[in-house]
């Protein structure tokens, strides 16, 4: 296949243009908790968000901030019970999928819908060459025979750029490196050509300068092939690169939503505003690299108001005793900025202040 | 893989040698003497007896008993029993066959039936089937073999009539269903917790989830992903079991009367017959030693991470 640029009409995918385009995924008010011993931990808070064919939306946030979470929702893959969904939707395409029975749901798992986990030499039975792991998605969704689904297999690693791959499809998980397994992932998340690929944390387990090589196969592909891409990182580095949109997670709720590089530019959440100013640079060697002070709250117990004032340094009274909705942030003359959005009460101080 | 087969048909060597010796050496201080216990009641002839253990070599000081014994082994001469000076090898030939069928059918039942129970109990874990399982597996493991065995033969035996109390026939397999299934009530109680065990373990690798996001339908993931990477502590029991169950059957088999190796190493015992004891050990040995080399290399058909070089 050719690149993207030439449009629709040009690739030979058997489905139709309609298909391909359009809002993908909409998430709306999700809330997932957990019941443990000690007891609920509400990890997802209210999320909304949305995915249009061919966009990479960034999620961003913390260990615990209920990214991971939201992801495996998504792809109905929580551990229900202890997990439970007690409120929300999750269209994909305009359908339920909390609504499907559990047969409708798999069909869309791998197929529609796609996942790449983030340590591939976990998430890669140890036990089961690549070839057969790749070559199971054909088998088990389209039905083919052992031999054909080897044949796609092979062909599935040439197009994620495994050298012999011939030689290589018998090969089991552990006899490849960090980045190669990892390209085994997307090949095999890939396998169907899914509408929508969630990747969580793709590249955290691995190398600096493999990172970027997985990214950028990754963002190819997905250009390639017009996906919609949930990225799931807490590396703000990667996500320039390759996000249109950026959602910013904190304690189960979207603190912030923006096109990638006005967040960059303009973070309108005092949150996004330290995990920018806590990337290290260059120009500011031999100076103390900022953290945002204290930890991710506790998810049995979150702070009330907005979840962030105990760690932010423009905590009020109103932060304290009331939760901040996710309102659409403008310019200072009151123009619109599409996309954008804040859960602070000072919003408008943090942009323009 | 050759070279590792080699290495460990090479290593038997010595552990051959040294248990054929400890065990020479043991029956060798058991108190009673086999060739007086002929006379029954009756007073010895103190001259025959000395012709009869000068005729079998028994006078030799026991170095040289072993070397002699080790010598015929290796012509596959199991030497002769005292009472009835018949060829040991004769009485093995006869019992290991009975006792073969007899643990082939109880090992079948502990892979089949232990795995399935350690499966279900794996993957409902803390659910009913989990806790039936694990009652009824505790309660045969803490049941001594031979009350097992003895409810079985009145119940089924007597009261029902399903079966004769005692084996006829011991190459009848119909006969030796029951006794198979109380020779392997125990192991297949281990079998379902260690199949337990590792599924409930493996259920929450990363893999598995990857197998479920996959879109794969549930009954491929636990018997492709699942069952084949939990089964590593369980053919390490079942292997080792083989031998148990081929030698460790006297109880089971005095009380069904079949005729194996286990009552045949009972009745050696009692009688003093040391050719017969270490011959019959020597072949449960290398039953063992097999049963562990397959075991090793099942490891690693079952995991490939496992190469021997």
């Amino acid at each position: 296949m050719t690149s993207i640029d030439i449009k629709e009409d040009s690739i030979p995918a058997p489905r139709s243009r309609e298909e391909k385009s359009g809002r993908l995924l909409d998430v709306k008010d999700l809330h997932v908790e957990f019941h443990t011993r000690d007891g609920v931990v509400k990890a997802v808070n209210g999320v909304n968000y949305s995915v249009d064919a061919g966009e990479t939306l960034a999620v961003l946030g913390e260990s615990g901030s209920g990214k991971s979470v939201t992801a495996q929702a998504i792809m109905g893959i929580l551990d229900m019970p202890p997990g439970k969904i007690p409120q929300g939707e999750i269209l994909f395409r305009g359908q339920d999928m909390l609504k499907m029975s559990n047969e409708e749901r798999r069909k869309v798992r791998g197929r529609k819908i796609a996942m790449i986990f983030q340590d591939a030499l976990s998430s890669l039975n140890p036990v089961l060459s690549v070839g057969y792991q790749l070559g199971e998605m054909f088998r088990v969704h389209e039905g083919m025979g052992r031999k054909e689904a080897k044949a796609k297999a092979i062909e599935l690693m040439d197009r994620v750029k495994i050298p012999a791959a011939r030689e290589r499809v018998n090969d089991y998980p552990h006899q490849f490196s960090g980045g190669m397994r990892q390209r085994i992932m997307i090949a095999m998340a890939l396998a169907l050509e899914p509408d929508l690929i969630i990747a969580d944390e793709p590249t955290t387990a691995l190398d600096v300068t493999v990172q970027a090589q997985v990214m950028d196969l990754l963002a190819e592909l997905q250009r390639e092939y017009h996906m919609g891409l949930i990225l799931i990182t807490h590396d703000l580095g990667v996500v320039a690169d390759v996000a249109d949109k950026i959602a910013v997670m904190y304690a189960g709720r979207i603190v912030e939503t923006a096109p990638v590089h006005e967040l960059y530019k303009r973070p309108a959440h005092p949150y996004t505003r330290g995990l920018l100013d806590s990337i290290p640079r260059l120009d500011q060697k031999g100076h103390e690299l900022y953290a945002i002070k204290g930890l991710p709250p506790n998810l049995l117990k979150i702070p009330s108001g907005c979840a962030f004032n105990p760690r932010c340094p423009k905590a009020q009274d109103i932060c304290r005793t009331e939760i901040p909705a996710l309102v659409p942030v403008t310019e200072q003359d009151g123009a619109s900025l599409p996309g954008r959005g804040s859960a602070c009460h000072f919003w408008k101080e943090t942009i323009h202040g | 893989m050759g070279r590792y087969v080699a290495r460990r048909l090479l290593q038997m060597i010595p552990v051959f040698i040294g248990t054929t010796l400890l065990i020479f050496i043991m029956v060798n201080v058991l108190p009673g003497d086999p060739v007086r216990a002929l006379w029954g009641d009756k007073p010895p002839d103190p001259a025959q007896v000395a012709q009869i253990r000068h005729d079998r070599g028994l006078d030799l000081p026991l170095w040289q008993q072993y070397l002699h014994y080790m010598g015929g082994l290796l012509q596959g001469d199991f030497g002769n029993t005292i009472a009835g000076n018949r060829p040991v090898l004769d009485e093995i030939t006869q019992a290991f066959p009975v006792s073969m069928r007899l643990a082939s059918m109880a090992w079948t039942f502990e892979l089949i039936v232990g795995i399935s129970l350690g499966v279900l109990a794996g993957i409902r874990r803390g659910r009913f089937v989990d806790n039936t399982v694990t009652l009824f597996t505790l309660l045969v493991i803490s049941v001594p073999i031979f009350v097992v065995g003895l409810l079985c033969q009145l119940f089924f035996g007597n009261e029902l009539g399903w079966i004769t109390p005692t084996v006829q026939d011991s190459e009848d397999m119909g006969q030796l269903l029951v006794p198979a299934l109380v020779l392997g009530m125990v192991g297949l109680a281990y079998v379902a917790r260690l199949t337990r065990t590792s599924i409930a373990e493996n259920r929450q690798a990363d893999y598995m989830r990857t197998a479920v996001a996959k879109g794969l339908p549930r009954q491929r993931i636990v018997t492709r992903h699942l069952l084949r990477n939990s089964l590593i502590p369980v053919v390490t029991y079942l292997g080792t079991d083989v031998g148990t169950l081929m030698g460790g059957a006297v109880i089971t088999e005095g009380i069904f009367n079949v005729t194996g190796v286990g009552n045949l190493l009972f009745q050696a015992l009692a009688r003093r017959e040391g050719a017969v004891i270490v011959g019959v050990v020597t072949v449960l040995v290398l039953v063992y030693l097999a049963a562990s080399l397959i075991v090793d290399l099942l490891y690693a058909v079952l995991d490939p991470r496992i190469r021997y070089a």
